[in-house]
């Protein structure tokens, strides 16, 4: 890992290079309380590669995509989004932390599924959709919904869009919340654990809308998963989380294949055979 | 005024009989009594809608210098009787700080301040009803503040809220006679007043409650139609 390039570009936001890494964390600390949940992070992902992190609960999974979508922020390290500083921007040729106006900017780089939808209950499918091209990309009304009914559409929710998430299924409302992250037109997509608060039988239709993401676009994703056959099929890269720290990386088919640390190998006979 | 009076009031003895002319003369003076409580009661339900709300976010702020002082100031009117507060802004504020209003300026000021505080304190349980994922939500969508608050967390905040609110209006409805103490003729004060130059107190209260009771019963099934109105489930 090479030190910072604190000299080399003006703004925080101004783009990199094309070989630049889309995403790039270095040293990223975060600890609650005396809970350390990334022990010094350093972790590269190339523009448009789908990397899935899996590991025990409460190894800080979670915390590497909170921190990506600025809803945590880390107690020290530098992380780079598209080639913009997330929580820093150069002031003067010095590392500033970022205004809050700056992280609105670098955000939009940025969007995320939660485990739990998040959807917001007092809006229809097709608004949850929209809101955010309307009012945060000053989209037209007339344009937001329609590119909405189209992402809805491509979620297989086509039928759907006049009906409030209450009327929705469980993996109905994980598709509605994944067409209104892609709404933001983001560079790079979080995936948090998006299946665990599913019933078993919905997770497949969940698992396809992604699968196909994966295969067809070149948006760069990063996915937090317990479904290791899913993992295996549409992971560049898996990367073994444990203790707040990456301890093995490798393509799907060697680590899950022949992993090589001890805390692996016991991981993935526990999910794998439970 | 003194043809109000009863020309039989003097040779009266005994408990006086309930007279359905003299309740009848004495109902426009009332009327125009309650008329004064409800603009009363109508400019304090908006000041408390109101300023509670703004208290109710601005007591969230995570700048203390803002957040500190108005928690300060909500605990302080809530602890303290609506009554002395009114006698301190209608004689403390002109004779210390120059700030003179009208008597039922004052009194619906005193009201809606008051009320704001105890506003402010359901508004605030109505926001932390609302699930953490949602402000998240909203930040991943890259939703401004003001928009967060408008569109995502207040529409969802204030239908939780809408009995607890209704209740505090009427409540502040009956609290209007207060008002009387600070020389606002509302209704009870009115009816105060045809008992001093008429000596017949039945009527006249009697009358007032019944009045009141004829605003207070339609507007508490209004607030529970606006309870059923706005109810919708949880996703």
């Amino acid at each position: 890992m090479s030190e910072p390039d604190v000299e080399e570009t003006g703004t925080g936001a101004s783009p990199r290079p094309e070989a630049e890494p889309m995403v790039r964390m270095e040293q990223v600390t975060k600890a609650f309380g005396d809970f350390v949940c990334l022990d010094g992070l350093d972790l590269d992902v190339k523009t448009g590669e789908k990397v899935v992190i899996i590991g025990p609960s409460g190894s800080g999974k979670t915390t590497i995509l909170r921190v990506l979508m600025t809803l945590e922020r880390p107690d020290s390290g530098v992380v780079e989004v598209a080639g913009g500083y997330l929580y820093h921007q150069m002031r003067d040729g010095q590392l500033v932390k970022g205004s809050e106006k700056h992280l609105r900017v670098v955000r939009r780089n940025v969007s995320m599924v939660f485990q739990h939808f998040n959807l917001f209950p007092h809006m229809t499918a097709l608004r949850n959709v929209s809101i955010g091209p309307m009012k945060a990309l000053g989209r037209s009304k007339e344009k937001a919904d329609e590119r909405s009914r189209e992402l809805l559409g491509m979620v297989g929710m086509a039928d759907k869009v006049n009906q409030y998430p209450a009327q929705l299924s469980g993996g109905q409302k994980q598709r509605v919340a994944i067409a209104r992250a892609l709404a933001m037109e983001p560079k790079v997509m979080l995936f948090d654990e998006i299946t665990s608060a599913l019933d078993p039988e919905l997770v497949g239709e969940v698992l396809n809308v992604v699968r196909q993401l994966a295969h067809t676009t070149d948006m760069t994703m990063l996915l937090v998963t317990h479904e290791m056959g899913f993992a295996r099929e549409i992971a560049d890269r898996v990367l073994m989380f444990a203790g707040g720290r990456i301890i093995e990386q490798a393509p799907p088919e060697e680590i899950f294949t022949e992993p090589k640390t001890e805390r692996t190998k016991a991981f993935l006979k526990a999910v794998l055979h439970h | 005024m003194n043809e109000l009076v009863p020309t039989t009031f003097l040779a009266q003895e005994g408990p006086a009989k309930w007279d359905w002319d003299f309740a009848w003369e004495i109902l426009p003076d009332l009327l125009e009594g309650l008329w004064v409580t409800v603009q009363a009661t109508v400019v304090g339900i908006v000041l408390a809608l109101v300023l509670g709300l703004g208290l109710a976010i601005a007591r969230r702020s995570t700048i203390k210098l803002i957040s500190w002082p108005v928690s300060a100031f909500i605990e302080l009117v809530r602890s303290t009787p609506l009554l002395a507060q009114l006698f301190f802004l209608f004689y403390v504020m002109p004779d210390q700080f120059g700030v003179t209003l009208s008597a039922f300026t004052t009194g619906a000021l005193g009201l809606g301040i008051h009320y704001a505080c105890y506003t402010s304190e359901s508004y605030r349980a109505g926001i932390e009803s609302v699930d953490r994922g949602q402000w998240e939500a909203a930040q991943a969508i890259n939703l401004t503040a003001t928009t967060t608050w408008r569109s995502v967390v207040l529409p969802q905040a204030i239908p939780t809220v809408i009995p607890a609110l209704g209740n505090y209006l009427v409540a502040m409805f009956k609290d209007a006679p207060l008002l009387s103490t600070i020389t606002v003729l509302e209704l009870v004060g009115e009816a105060k007043r045809i008992q001093a130059v008429t000596f017949r107190p039945t009527e006249a209260f009697t009358l007032a409650g019944v009045l009141f009771l004829a605003v207070s019963i339609p507007s508490a099934a209004l607030v529970r139609y606006l309870e059923r109105r706005f109810r919708y489930e949880r996703a």
